[in-house]
């Protein structure tokens, strides 16, 4: 009984409900987050999660939904007196006062005696790597150095969640992807809670234990990186993880297991069904999903047995450097196009002439089903 | 790129020295002209002597100096200062949660309620000031409406009191003060204040630790945008306050006025203006700092 709190919610929000003015903002949110758990909130700009955040952190209240932390409700808690703390976006440091002074303000308000905190104080900073930067103006530092600071001074009062509003969002690429990694191994190291937002899906993957793909003020769907990008559940996530072709397809009686598809030109295909996905009605349609990376391009007749062929038009290749992006259209009546991307491909081994027919193939179980198509 | 980008390029490049001057002539010409040509013969006019009906005697000397530090002006140095200073400490005490509330909770009302705050700036103070006397006076709205309803028996007499000075200084010079904290307080990013309340500052712990030290530059620009004109203001006691609170203004436009002594109201002048710009240079100090 004694291990029980560690798999137990720390925090659990939802459903929650909020609207703007005239517009919703968020639509029957909920949330769980374990501890030590490094979430993710994932989407595009207006989805919510920024909202979210700050109703976790106390900024704004929920017109409806409550927030939970370590089973106590919080909902109607000032942020003051919440035990989160936030990485702001712009840093908001203390521009007037030092460093010390700013990783001190948070356990000066908890009334933690001044030893401690000087003892403390150091130990932060040397977490975010920023070891004798004590006696610092705010003003001298930069960029990545304040937004080190701003971590310092969130986990220095050593809070039970901390979020993260796209913290990485002012920072230069490669300094981005250094401190993703840097992040990640704090948050292992401090065993501490992190919900973190951000609109950049590799850095949500290369961090997060869970994602929560947010949508319109929804969460589409919540898992884990592999989960979200070997069974998306909705053309969106499908879409905004990775990229995806997608294409509307009709239900056809098929045999247990087995989803039996109709395509654009008649086209059919038989894929395999996970076990717990349960398909539409026979007439209905669906929407499917192919990775472009799965997609293979033949320019013979030579196809492998047990891969879903594809008649397609060669239109267009791009080199990217380590992959190819080969555009083909398919279909005859309503031409669409289909992406494949060729991981590694030789620019040279890329048909130059364009217009020429090629064979496009996938795996059956390479072809995601997803949610019913209302189109 | 049309005729006028290129000319405004051209002006605007540096290239050709002659050019940026050009731009800065209008300016230019505006101060000499209307600035330094006459603070200069301010001046060389103080050093000068007066003769009667007001003739000038082109005799240099520092007699004018020596009268204006006779202790007989003291107090009226002293009642400018004191004037001066408490407008400055009033108008801070009523500007700061009005620039606060303009700011964070005025919401879509904060442009109206801006143009509202400076509408008195814009109308002439003459006639605000003429305004305040028919509010004030014996016969006035306050009183004319207390004696009406039985509150008073006899009317009071606001006019020509420290307090309507107070009154016509304070509400001429509040925008002075308001403006610069409103800028202030406005470039302020809310997420510093978020991020006190979030690290566990109450709200009046977050304003004193956070809000009010980072609106201090605004709170000294407006108390120096205040005291410095306020010194020199003839026209509110001239109309609400009467000769017995004359003011260093007042003694200077005398000197040109009634007692046609150009050159002592120019050594008066010349000496406000030497405080006026040794107080700046302080402040502009302390800002570096």
């Amino acid at each position: 009984m004694a291990t029980v709190s560690d798999d137990a919610a720390l925090l659990e929000v939802g459903p929650l409900n909020k609207t703007f003015g005239t517009s919703t903002v968020l639509r029957d949110v909920s949330l769980t987050v374990r501890k030590g758990e490094f979430m993710t909130l994932l989407g595009p700009s207006g989805c919510g999660k920024t909202t979210t955040l700050r109703i976790i952190a106390g900024f704004e209240t929920p017109d409806g939904g409550r927030v939970r932390l370590s089973g106590v409700d919080v909902t109607d808690t000032p942020a003051y007196e919440r035990d989160v703390h936030t990485v702001f976006q712009h840093y908001a440091l203390f521009p007037h006062l030092s460093v010390a002074d700013n990783i001190a303000f948070g356990m000066r308000m908890d009334k933690v005696p001044e030893n401690e905190i000087r003892r403390r104080v150091p130990e932060a900073l040397s977490m975010v790597k920023l070891a004798g930067f004590e006696q610092r103006r705010i003003q001298s530092l930069s960029g990545g150095q304040m937004q080190r600071v701003a971590l310092a001074r969130a986990i220095a009062g050593r809070p039970a969640v901390l979020l993260l509003d796209e913290p990485l969002g002012a920072l230069d690429l490669k300094l981005r992807k250094e401190m993703q990694l840097e992040l990640k191994n704090l948050q292992r190291r401090l065993g501490l809670a992190f919900i973190y937002v951000t609109h950049d899906q590799e850095e949500a993957m290369t961090m997060s234990d869970r994602i929560a793909v947010f949508n319109h003020g929804r969460i589409e769907q919540v898992g884990t990186p592999g989960e979200i990008y070997e069974m998306p559940k909705t053309s969106f996530v499908a879409d905004f993880i990775g990229g995806a072709n997608i294409f509307s397809a009709r239900v056809l009686p098929g045999a247990e297991g087995r989803a039996h598809l109709m395509l654009e030109d008649e086209h059919e295909l038989d894929v395999p069904l996970d076990p717990y996905e349960t398909l539409p009605e026979v007439g209905a349609r669906v929407k499917i999903a192919i990775r472009p990376e799965r997609v293979k391009v033949f320019y013979k007749d030579e196809l492998p047995f047990g891969l879903i062929r594809f008649d397609a038009v060669l239109k267009d290749t791009v080199f990217l450097g380590d992959a190819c992006q080969i555009y083909l259209q398919m279909f005859k009546k309503n031409p669409e196009r289909l992406t494949l991307a060729w991981a590694g491909g030789d620019r040279y081994a890329v048909h130059d002439d364009m217009n020429v027919p090629v064979i496009a193939a996938v795996q059956p179980e390479d072809v995601y089903i997803l949610e019913k198509d209302n189109d | 790129m049309t005729q006028i980008d290129r000319a405004l390029s051209w002006l605007l490049g540096g290239r050709k020295p002659a050019a940026s001057h050009l731009l800065l002539a209008p300016a230019s010409l505006w101060l000499i002209f209307l600035l330094v040509i006459p603070a200069g013969g301010l001046i060389i006019l103080s050093f000068a002597k007066n003769g009667p009906y007001g003739a000038i005697v082109w005799e240099f000397g520092l007699h004018n100096y020596a009268r204006a530090f006779d202790p007989k002006y003291l107090p009226v140095l002293l009642r400018t200062l004191g004037f001066a200073g408490a407008t400055t400490v009033l108008c801070l005490v009523l500007g700061y949660p009005l620039a606060y509330f303009l700011t964070f909770r005025a919401g879509r009302w904060r442009n109206a309620l801006l143009v509202g705050l400076m509408v008195p700036f814009w109308s002439s103070c003459l006639v605000a000031y003429y305004s305040w006397m028919i509010v004030l006076g014996k016969e006035g709205l306050i009183n004319t409406a207390l004696l009406r309803a039985g509150f008073l028996s006899a009317p009071i007499g606001f006019l020509y009191t420290p307090f309507a000075i107070l009154l016509g200084l304070v509400y001429f010079y509040l925008p002075f003060t308001v403006l610069p904290l409103y800028a202030s307080l406005e470039k302020m990013p809310r997420s510093v204040v978020e991020a006190a309340y979030d690290l566990g500052a109450g709200r009046w712990t977050a304003f004193l630790k956070i809000t009010l030290p980072l609106s201090l530059p605004g709170v000294v620009a407006g108390c120096v945008l205040t005291f410095i004109p306020c010194l020199g203001d003839f026209l509110t006691v001239e109309i609400l306050g009467g000769p017995r609170y004359y003011l260093l203004g007042n003694l200077i436009s005398n000197q040109f006025m009634m007692a046609q002594d150009w050159p002592f109201g120019s050594a008066l002048t010349s000496l406000l203006l030497a405080g006026l710009v040794g107080g700046l240079w302080l402040y502009q100090r302390w800002e570096k700092a």
